[in-house]
Parts: structure tokens; sequence; C-alpha cells
């Protein structure tokens, strides 16, 4: 099963390492990661997405627990968050079919960020499957770069005690 | 206004503030600084040693018998790369300790210079935290902070690495703030209702076991566990790290359970209907193949680190907590319902398997049987009190099975990581712990070679810890499984007996050496290291192809067991009628 964990962690030099060394160590491949600070400066969030059965993800979550740094971690259920992720294409457009790739990049509400002679960029934000959505049709013309940024997640407000 | 000092000076003053008496080390290039500021101190005792491996084990024998957190300080490369396999082992051990590795200078860390080591990353999976000071104005409250998450929760070692010009900066000492560890909260005390519902377990088992380890001893919980088998009459087996948890001379004592446990051991936990697992963590050299450990048996765990509970075995009733207070509140709480013990019948079927099965082996007039060495520094020693270290093969399970472990912290051996040359090293730590004990490290001739060199330490430092080598010119262990699962090819395990030749390597560092060839020299040797007022080593020439029986093969079911009186599993081994009185 795909797992969200959003881990709160102090923000000093060699966290990160830190959480991810434990997740190679134990073996686990991580598939998304991304870190950033959050509203109090001495604290950062990091969202990992990772496949796990349900017992090693218990475990490596209570082995989380274990590092001194870090102080919060939310296994999100999907039904009861929020994630997005931002994704920027590099897309080949030549002249003649730049008009449907802005229809495309219209549809998934996504902006059009750089103009090249032969190609364009176009950044998108959204769930997982909207970005594989949209990345599948833009395949058709081309994919000359790409750069995903890892899901970011929050529990929603209802979760809130 | 507070005078300035250098981060050298603090570091030694913050120890200070800590109760450190004794630091264990090797100095070089960048660690100078401190040892310099070192020199004129007199309230900490430093232990120069032989090879930095030997600082860091020597430091957890004495943090083993002291139950204080220990400190090693050593330089920055070589000095700090040759820690590792000691701190590792006080990581698996959970053994606290602060190692203090000195470093190049934060303005040419990350350019390879000379002697430099990427120490906190190599340590980062094997230590509990650890640190890289960038600044001197840190260093109190790292000092202090480092002492702390060493000795607290689970305890483990904690490594704080020093780059040169932060032991040469400068400032204003105050003494370390309240450390600020918003992520760091150890669960003392277990939930009441987990607690309830264990104790109404036991209360309710008829064939119920307590299952002990280091956690016991870890969390000073001895007295709490005595309380609760004798208010129970639960019967006790210790794991190798829980020895010296429960008096191994009282009648509820079982034996140390797996891999070379008695029979009677394994056959109560294979029978047992309630197995209360405390400060243990299920190791595969205890439990053998998972599904047949207790399976008949419901299960309680308690321990200090969630992340041990459900990580091997499934469990009924888990409840994290420090030993100490949960076994006291599991005492109260069977006080409180008025439970009666109810394992009469229980105990009469283990004492008919340990009348049955015994441990022995085939005394012999001509060859030294090494379980009779281990017999007779036990019985040599005994109203003694004695310190006992192991190094690592069949001279440490002999120990585990024929010496009578009775008092807390006086059993010293590598447990999780199986530490070959782990012994010498931690009875010179033990002994610095505990001077007014006889401290007797048990040998192999193999283990020994691992750090030798440390005679030199128990030397020069009137350190007269006792070495019994059960020399049988093998890496015994190794020839045992060869033996017994790789067709007796003795691949890359025979050690010639006479070389080194012992005692004169024991003489060759000022200690006494004294060679053992027949049975009838044994009592006689031993007394003779036991009365010397310095450092003895003797070389007893045991039996060479010896076994350790009984022997679960690796991977196998705990009941299943070679060797030893003949024996089959433990479904054949069941007396019925004793059986249905359990029952009636
Ligand atoms: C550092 C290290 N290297 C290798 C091993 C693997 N090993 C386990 S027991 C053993 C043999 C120990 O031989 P010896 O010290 O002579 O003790 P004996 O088994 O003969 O009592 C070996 C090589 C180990 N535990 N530690």
């Amino acid at each position: 099963m795909r797992h969200t964990l959003s881990v709160l962690v102090e923000n000093k030099p060699g966290v990160l390492t830190r959480v991810t060394a434990l997740f190679a160590r134990r073996g686990f491949n991580i598939d998304s990661l991304a870190v950033g600070p959050t509203e109090d400066p001495t604290l950062s969030r990091i969202t990992i997405v990772v496949m796990a059965a349900d017992t090693p993800i218990e475990q490596i979550t209570k082995q989380l627990h274990k590092l001194v740094n870090v102080i919060k971690i939310q296994d999100l259920d999907p039904a009861e968050s929020i994630d997005r992720e931002l994704v920027l294409f590099k897309v080949n457009a030549p002249p003649d079919r730049r008009h449907e790739i802005i229809e495309i990049a219209n549809v998934f509400r996504a902006k059009i960020v750089d103009v090249g002679k032969n190609s364009l960029t176009i950044e998108a934000t959204g769930t997982a499957d909207k970005l594989s959505a949209m990345e599948d049709l833009l395949r058709a013309y081309g994919i000359k770069e790409l750069a995903r940024t890892g899901k970011i997640a929050l529990a929603r407000g209802s979760r809130e005690a | 206004m507070t005078k300035r000092i250098t981060g050298a000076e603090a570091l030694i003053r913050s120890l200070e503030a800590e109760g450190l008496e004794v630091l264990f080390g090797y100095p070089g290039g960048v660690a100078l600084p401190i040892f310099d500021a070192l020199y004129d101190v007199e309230s900490i005792r430093r232990i120069l040693v032989r090879h930095e491996q030997g600082a860091v084990h020597a430091a957890d024998g004495y943090a083993r018998v002291t139950g204080k957190p220990a400190a090693v300080l050593v330089t920055s490369g070589p000095g700090a790369t040759n820690t590792v396999t000691g701190i590792a082992n006080a990581y698996m051990d959970s053994v606290p300790m602060v190692v203090f590795t000195a470093q190049v200078a934060t303005s040419v860390i990350g350019t390879d210079a000379f002697q430099e080591s990427d120490i906190t990353g190599i340590t980062l999976p094997i230590t509990k935290h650890n640190y890289l000071l960038k600044d001197a104005r840190d260093l109190p409250e790292v000092v202090h902070e480092a002492f702390l998450i060493a000795s607290t929760g689970r305890p483990g070692p904690v490594l704080v690495d020093i780059p040169v010009d932060v032991s040469k900066g400068e400032l204003e000492y105050a003494g370390p703030n309240e450390p600020v560890l918003p992520g760091y909260k150890p669960t003392v005390r277990g939930h009441a209702k987990q607690v309830k519902q264990a104790a109404a377990l036991i209360a309710r088992a008829r064939k119920p076991l307590l299952y002990a380890g280091g956690g016991v001893l870890s969390s000073g919980g001895t007295k709490e566990l005595k309380e609760l088998a004798e208010l129970m009459q639960l019967p006790v087996v210790t794991t190798l790290m829980g020895k010296g948890a429960f008096p191994e001379d009282h009648h509820l004592y079982l034996g140390m359970p797996g891999m070379h446990g008695a029979k009677y051991t394994n056959y109560a936990i294979t029978e047992t209907d309630l197995l209360v697992g405390v400060g243990v963590r299920f190791d595969d050299r205890v439990t053998g193949k998972l599904s047949a450990f207790a399976s008949k048996a419901k299960i309680v765990h308690v321990d200090v680190d969630p992340a041990e509970i459900g990580k091997n075995k499934r469990v009924d009733v888990p409840i994290v907590g420090d030993a100490r207070h949960v076994l006291a509140s599991l005492v109260a709480e069977l006080r409180r319902m008025s439970a009666e013990p109810r394992t009469n019948a229980w105990m009469k079927v283990i004492d008919d398997w340990r009348g049955r099965f015994p441990l022995h082996y085939h005394p012999s007039d001509s060859d030294v049987m090494p379980q009779y060495v281990v017999e007779r520094v036990r019985e040599l020693t005994r109203g003694r009190p004695t310190v006992y270290a192991t190094e690592v093969g069949q001279n440490q399970m002999w120990a585990c099975q024929y010496l009578r472990i009775t008092e807390p912290r006086t059993w010293v051996s590598s447990g999780g990581l199986g530490t070959m040359g782990f012994g010498l090293p931690a009875a010179i730590g033990a002994q610095a712990g505990r001077p007014d004990h006889l401290v007797v490290d048990i040998a192999g001739d193999g283990s020994i070679q691992m750090n030798s060199q440390e005679l030199a330490t128990a030397a020069t430092n009137g350190l007269p810890v006792k070495v019994v080598i059960l020399n049988n010119g093998y890496l015994g262990m190794v020839r045992q499984w060869q033996e017994l699962f790789y067709g007796k090819r003795y691949s890359s395990s025979t050690l010639p007996q006479d070389c080194p030749d012992f005692v004169k390597l024991a003489e060759a560092y000022g200690c006494l050496g004294v060679r053992v060839t027949e049975p009838g020299q044994v009592d006689g040797a031993l007394e003779q290291a036991f009365e010397h007022d310095g450092p003895a080593v003797v070389d007893v020439r045991v039996a060479r192809e010896e076994c350790v029986y009984p022997m679960v093969a690796p991977g196998g079911s705990i009941d299943e067991m070679l060797g030893g009186v003949p024996g089959c599993p433990v479904s054949e081994m069941l007396d019925d009628e004793l059986l249905e009185e359990v029952w009636e």
C-alpha cells in the first residue's frame, strides 16, 4: 500500500539525512520526498510517500519517532488529507502545435511559464493522478524535460482537535 | 561578568557537571587541546588504552556495572573510526555512553583534510543520536543533552564530534541551559489500562512465564521483578542480556532460553500459556523459528522502546514503559486484586523437566573440560563479590550455562553484536567501576587475541582483571558449526594452541601468566590468579573438540534441540499426568 507520511522535524542540519537514511537502512524505497520550512521557522515538514505493507510501515514510523529531532509523524489517510504536487514540463512545441498544447494546459488549469523557439514550459499543480493524466497527454508531443517537486500534504481541517 | 574559557575547558567543566569520574581515551593531533586541558584536572580519572576500540568497550563495561553513563575521548580520523565496533556494540546492547571524537577544523571539514573522517555520518545508524559541533558556545548544552539522551529512555551511545577550532575557541561558561528537546519524550509509566489487563492475565494463567531481559537491569527493576515473581510464584527465564536481573540460585529461575538454552528452559517457553516479556526484544537467538516460539501463549510485552513491541512477534498486551515502573504497577495491581499464585502444578512439570534434562557434560580425568573450568570459576568465586565478563563464542555460552549470576550488573557480555575482543577491555572498564570486585573474563583463544594489547592497560592502570582462556586451539564456535553443518571442513578456524604463548604474553605485559594442562591443576591456577594483586592470565588447554549443547539449529524451533540428553520435541516429552494436574 502507498503511504503518505507527514513528518514534523526540528529545522537543523542533517535531520533530513537521518530521516531518509532510516528508510534506506530498512530497505524501503522512497517514492517521493518533499521538504520545506513550516509556519514556525524552527520546524520543517517532510512529506514522504512510500510503498509498504502496514506492519513494516508501523515499524518505520516507530523508528522515526525515536529520532531525537523528529517531533510528530502522521500517516495521512488520503480521504482525510489534501495533497498536491508541482510539476514543470518542458514540451516539444513546434509553432503549428502550440495551440493544442496551450489548450491542454488550460484544461488542467496549468500555466505556461516559458516559451522557447520550439518548446513550451508548463507549470502544473494538483494531485498525482491529475498530473499523471496530463503527462500522458503531453507525451504525444514529446516531453524534453520534466521536474516534480514530490508530494506535499496536510490533514484536512476536520482532523484538528 | 562570567569569565571566558576555551571550548576544551568548557568540555571538562561540563563533564564534571555530569559527575563523570572516569574518561577512557587515546590522544591525537586535533584532540590535543582537550588532552592538554585535562593535564591538571584531578576530578576525572583518565585511563589510557592501547586501541580506541578498547576505550569504547572499557566504557561499555564501566557503564554496565555502575549503571552510570560512561565517556570516551579520542582523536579524529583513525581514532574516531576505531571506535565504530565499540559504538555498534553499545548500541545493540543499549549501553549508555558518550563518545567524544575530535575533528579537523570547521574550515577544512569536507576537504579530506589530514585525519578527517565523517564520523557523525559513519555512526548515524549505530548511535542513539550524534552531534557535530560548530561553535564553542554550544558545547555546554550539547554535552548535557548528550548525557541525558544516552542515559534516559532506552539507553544508548551518543557521539559528539568536536572540531579543533571549537575546542580552542572561547566562550563565556555559565553551565548548561535546560535542554530543549521537543522530539524526545521517553515514556516511563505504563498505560494503566494495559497494566490492568496484563495483571488480569497473570492472575488467571496456569502456566505463566516471566521472560526478562536487559531492560530490567537498565531500569533498575530487579527488586520489582523478584517481587512479582515471588508474589505470583512465576518461573523466570533471563536472556543473555538479562543475566543478573533475577538471582540464578532462586528456585523460580529457569535459565537462559534460546539457541544454547537448557532443554527445560526452552520447553517451558514452548508450553507456557502466558509469556510476560519485560525489557526483551525477542531476538532471533532466543526465539529460533518465530512461529513455534511460545506459540501456545498469550504475550505481554513491556518495553521502554515502542519500536520493539510487535517488531518480531505479535503481542496481545503491549505496555510501553520503563520496566521498573511497569513491574511495580503490576505488583500493586495484583495485590489490589488479591491475586493468588496458581503455578504449583506448573512448577512440578518444570521441576520434572529440570530433573530429567539438566545441563550437563561428560567430565574427564585426562582432559580439562571447558565447562568444568567455568564451574570451578563459579565455585571459587562463590560468596566473593565478582563481576564476570566474557568474550564471544563457546566460552561465552559455557559462561552463560555454568556460572550463577546472583547480583545485578555483575555480568558483562556482548549480546546483540557478539563482538569478539569485547571481554578484556570491558572487564578493565568494569574493574575501574567496581574496584572492590574480583573481575574475571572468561575468554576464548581467538577472541582474546582481538584486543590482547589491553593487558598493558590493565597492568599500567592498576586494574587487576583475571583472564581465563578456554584455549581449544580453534575458533571454537565456528568449528562447532563446521562440525555440525559443514561436514567437518574446518576452513580457517584452527589456531595453534601454543601460538602465542599466552603465559609469555601475559608476562611481557607485566601480568601473571599461568598454564593449565590437566584437570588437577585448575583450582590451583585459578586461586593463584585470583589471589594475585595484579592482572593475570590463566591459559587453560581444554578439550579441543567439545561442543556447546544443547543447541537449536539456526532457524529451528527452540524445543527441537541437538545434543545433551537424548531428547525429542517437547510434545513427546510431556508427562500427561502432570499436565492434567495443571488443568484440574
Ligand atoms: C569480531 C568478530 N569476528 C568474527 C566473529 C564470528 N565468530 C563468532 S564466535 C567465533 C569464534 C570464537 O573463537 P574463540 O574466541 O577462540 O572462542 P571459542 O568459541 O573457542 O570459545 C567467531 C570467529 C565475531 N563474533 N566477532
